[in-house]
């Protein structure tokens, strides 16, 4: 029988298993191919916090959702289409997630009755009859594998692993994808055991001929290009482009780059990545705790480097003194703050935007700083850079604020050359002229950055209250108070310097959807759905969080409804709210999860259909 | 990747301005207690700071919070007044960062031992080149005479009218322990002494810590008496020297045999002892550094002043550089444009 193609604009394929089953680097192979072919992709990994949870559990599932297609995917997606599920607990977690009727390709061996118990069924889902509303492959990898690999003298347990591979040539057949780039990656990753690239490479080949040669599997699906802007394309998480990040912005400023940090799950990721930069001449500390972490940073900033300190929720709870000192000394610092879910330990692989106060106002004293986010894996990058923009222009420390979905998540990124990124200014002094620690530039109010090693500018700074310009301890009431507010008014000045806020839609109307960080894509889907069906939605997304964007009050003066969907319970809300002086219509999710586009749409749906004053 | 303050970093100096102690002393009214033994500490810090061949520019004091942390306002070089317990922490970002500076703490026992005691022994054991001065007092100053990490086990204080139930820390055992390279102990009022230890800590390449007995005259005064005393100082401590004996006493004539490990003191004129039977000291034995250290808190023998151990091992920041060297010459890029690029990308034309 002749298979079907049939052209799909977007697909979403989850690969999930136990933790140790390989669905990480299953689900990563299936991105680059796919990125490769030149499709839009958006992924996301899903693990559990244990490393190795006990086999064959619920809790032990581990998952790698990819979103790929001809037009911009924004997100890993909702609903998915095909699921591959290696076990009884990789189903029972990840079903309610499969779109009816889509496709559910599952490892039988991964169904005998310890793996049922486990995975609290009663009956064997692949035969009891309750899948009948999706189409149900159930296979026997391992037997399969077994089977093909006879010829090997390799253990039963090495050729057992390689079922993912299987799993992943099979879903290569299905969507019609090389096998090249995944050849390429097995021949280089086990270079040195050719006898187990050899077993890789025959699984591979031949789980995309099993589906070659099913009569049952009538339908393939093809996914075209996207029409992506030419140039040269890499895929990136957000922790990767962070720390990317930091390197282009201190090579651009022309500054040695610090990292000061400790592990923390989810931005330890960028402490691994700046701790291979070695070769590009970049310093990193692995402190012995948080706020080792931030000081060291401050240190260094002190000596002359663009200095950071990456970490989340429980780590910058620990460095708000810290911060405190650098709002003090004025010095640069940039602060990496991938949320996860809280309050203390909370949801540790979990996203959330929950740290939006202590980001704004988790300081002792007057200490505003500047807050700004991500909205996307790429978008990491290029507020990274930002933040060290602003950080060092004008001398103080940024929080950028990105989150565990982002942060593990990738897209495809369109990679920059250093000659195409704008240039970074510093305020760093060599002479001696007029020299003051505190003497202020007038247009920024920043102060003079003199770093030891200068003859003649030996000075002392510290977090005792200084005398305005001078920078020498001062206990005076009237200068306290104009120390504050000369502080306050550097912060403010930045909203001259920032983009003014955009707003997608009209300009003015009946309902506005405002967001920050990483609600961003599930937004855009949702306003592409809701606008094809002819409603009017405007959209605004804030980047700059402190200072706001000067328009912004405008803007939303000039709807009237706002929704402001976040994963939190309305910490935007409230911030926005106190500054303009307008209810705002909240959504609020702390689920560990993301907004599904269809979550956003239900709400403005209900929204609209509600009108105010009916 | 070169940076705009590479010429600041590698800066040859031809010759060193012939400084004199004044050149040191910051134009500020320094604003200890009258009789503080910071006095003299600060005193003999400026003192040694000509001596050492190092321009002014190049230096630079960082502290914590207490009555010691005020220490970098009183230095005409540059200074950091950082926050509570965390002086060794910014010190070592600042020494990764910039190798070519001579940085200097100032701290107490509280700020060192207690809030800032983890940053302490990861300091030490990291062997960064900094060198600490610990102003121990053995009581919380700053904050009015709460007791110490080092204040002395039923010692009544304003948080312990009924007397501290707490064993203190041996500063100079936790620094060997923590692996410190170089470990000294010294004394306010033995000013040259106390010259000699500094000069020693800035020489030394990694890690130095002196602890000073520093008396607070207002709410601890007096603490270090009971053996520092004229009367009884030559019976109640020794002055630790490499490759001599270990004798002390008025009339010098007690010295420290080892039986086993354990310290004993022996008198050397009445038999059945001479010198040839005491231990001789030597800074780079890590396990006399800590027999001696242990002696301490015994007030059998006397209590161990002077440089306790001084080993010689790579610094924290020469490693650093060795990485970047190393992995730079292995490197088939660095160029960040590759950087960027990585090893998995692809063109869209």
């Amino acid at each position: 029988m002749e298979n079907k193609v049939i052209e799909v604009e977007n697909a979403i394929i989850r690969f999930a298993g136990d933790s140790g089953d390989g669905m990480q680097i299953t689900g990563s192979q299936f991105s680059d191919t796919s990125a490769l072919l030149g499709n839009d992709v958006n992924t996301f990994p899903d693990y559990p916090s244990e490393i190795r949870a006990p086999e064959g559990t619920l809790y032990g599932v581990s998952a790698y959702q990819i979103h790929f297609g001809s037009k911009k995917t924004n997100t890993p997606g909702d609903e998915i289409d095909v699921l591959v599920a290696m076990n009884a607990s990789s189903l029972k977690v990840n079903l309610k997630r499969v779109k009816k009727g889509g496709i559910i390709i599952a490892n039988s061996s991964g169904f005998k009755d310890k793996n049922l118990k486990l995975a609290h069924y009663e009956t064997n889902p692949l035969e009891d009859g309750s899948l009948k509303d999706y189409q149900l492959f159930a296979i026997d990898i391992n037997q399969l594998v077994r089977d093909i690999l006879a010829d090997f003298d390799l253990p039963i347990k090495t050729k057992d692993r390689t079922k993912n591979i299987f799993a992943l040539g099979f879903t290569y057949w299905l969507f019609d994808r090389p096998l090249e780039p995944t050849i390429n990656w097995i021949q280089k990753k086990f270079s040195k055991d050719p006898l187990i690239m050899e077993a890789n490479l025959k699984v591979l080949k031949e789980g995309y001929k099993f589906g070659a040669m099913r009569q049952d599997m009538i339908v393939r699906y093809h996914v075209k290009p996207a029409n992506l802007t030419p140039g040269i394309y890499r895929n990136i998480t957000g922790n990767n482009a962070v720390a990317l990040g930091l390197v282009v912005a201190a090579a651009k400023a022309k500054l040695p780059l610090f990292l000061g940090s400790y592990p923390i799950t989810p931005a330890t990721e960028i402490l691994h990545h700046i701790s291979s930069y070695k070769p590009y001449g970049i310093k990193h500390m692995q402190m012995e705790d948080e706020i080792g972490g931030i000081t060291s940073a401050i240190g260094a900033a002190y000596g002359g480097a663009l200095a950071a300190t990456s970490t989340s929720g429980p780590g910058l709870s620990l460095k708000v003194e810290a911060l405190g000192l650098a709002v003090m000394l004025e010095l640069p610092l940039i602060v990496i703050d991938v949320q996860r879910a809280g309050p203390s330990t909370g949801l540790p692989t979990k996203p959330e935007q929950s740290d939006l106060f202590i980001a704004l106002w988790g300081r002792h004293g007057e200490a505003p700083l500047p807050v700004i986010a991500a909205r996307s894996s790429n978008h990491c990058f290029d507020m990274t850079y930002e933040a060290a923009r602003i950080a060092l222009k004008y001398m103080t420390p940024v929080i950028l604020l990105t989150d565990g979905y982002l942060a593990q998540g990738s897209e495809a990124w369109k990679i920059p050359t250093l000659d195409e990124l704008p240039e970074l200014t510093t305020n760093l002094i060599f002479d001696k002229e007029d020299f003051a620690p505190y003497k202020r530039n007038p247009e920024t109010l920043a102060r003079p950055w003199a770093i030891p090693g200068i003859k003649g500018l030996e000075h002392r700074i510290g977090g005792l209250e200084k005398e305005d310009i001078t920078g020498l301890v001062s206990h005076d009431p009237l200068n306290h108070q104009k120390m504050c507010e000369l502080r306050a008014a550097k912060i403010a000045k930045i909203a001259d310097d920032i983009p003014l806020a955009y707003v997608d839609g009209d300009a003015t109307g009946d309902l506005l959807i405002i967001s920050w960080g990483s609600t961003y894509g599930a937004i855009r889907n949702a306003l592409e759905i809701i606008r094809s069906k002819g409603l009017k939605v405007s959209h605004c997304h804030i980047d700059y969080i402190n200072p706001l964007p000067k328009n912004l009050g405008t803007i939303i003066n000039s709807f009237k409804r706002i929704l402001l969907p976040e994963m939190n319970l309305g910490q935007m809300k409230l911030y926005l709210q106190s500054q303009f002086m307008k209810p705002i219509i909240g959504l609020h999710k702390v689920q560990g999860n993301t907004f599904t586009a269809k979550e956003i749409q239900e709400k403005i749906e209900e929204l609209l259909n509600v009108k105010v004053g009916e | 990747m070169t940076t705009i303050i590479d010429n600041l970093v590698s800066q040859k100096y031809t010759e060193i301005p012939q400084y004199t102690p004044k050149d040191f002393k910051a134009n500020i009214d320094v604003r200890w207690c009258a009789g503080c033994g910071g006095y003299s500490i600060l005193n003999q810090v400026q003192r040694i700071m000509p001596d050492l061949g190092i321009p002014k520019e190049k230096i630079a004091f960082v502290s914590g919070i207490g009555c010691s942390s005020r220490f970098p306002y009183y230095m005409d070089v540059y200074g950091l007044h950082g926050i509570h317990g965390r002086a060794l922490a910014i010190a070592s970002g600042l020494k990764a960062a910039r190798p070519d500076l001579s940085v200097w703490i100032a701290t107490g026992d509280g700020d060192c031992m207690s809030i800032g005691g983890n940053h302490f022994i990861h300091a030490c054991r990291r062997n960064v080149n900094i060198n600490v001065i610990m102003f121990n007092n053995e009581i919380y100053s700053l904050t009015k005479g709460q007791f110490s990490p080092t204040s002395r086990f039923g010692q009544k204080t304003k948080s312990s009218p009924y007397g501290v139930i707490d064993n203190p820390f041996n500063p100079t055992s936790l620094a060997l322990g923590s692996g410190a390279s170089f470990v000294a102990r010294g004394i306010d009022k033995d000013v040259s002494h106390m010259k000699y230890l500094f000069e020693r800590a800035a020489r030394h390449q990694g890690f130095s810590f002196v602890e000073i007995y520093t008396n607070c005259v207002i709410f601890n005064d007096g603490v270090f008496e009971d053996f520092s005393r004229k009367e009884t100082k030559r019976e109640k401590t020794i002055t630790l020297e490499h490759g001599k004996p270990l004798i002390f006493g008025d009339k010098n004539n007690k010295g420290i045999i080892l039986d086993g490990y354990v310290p004993k003191v022996v008198n050397i004129d009445e038999g059945p002892y001479s010198v040839n039977d005491i231990i001789v000291h030597n800074e780079k034995d890590t396990t006399l550094a800590f027999i001696l250290s242990n002696m301490t808190y015994n007030d059998e023998l006397p209590r161990p002043l002077g440089v306790i151990q001084a080993i010689e091992g790579p610094t924290y920041e020469e490693l650093m550089e060795e990485q970047i060297e190393h992995a730079r010459s292995k490197a088939k890029s660095t160029s960040i444009d590759d950087l960027l690029k990585g090893d998995d990308y692809w063109e869209i034309k």
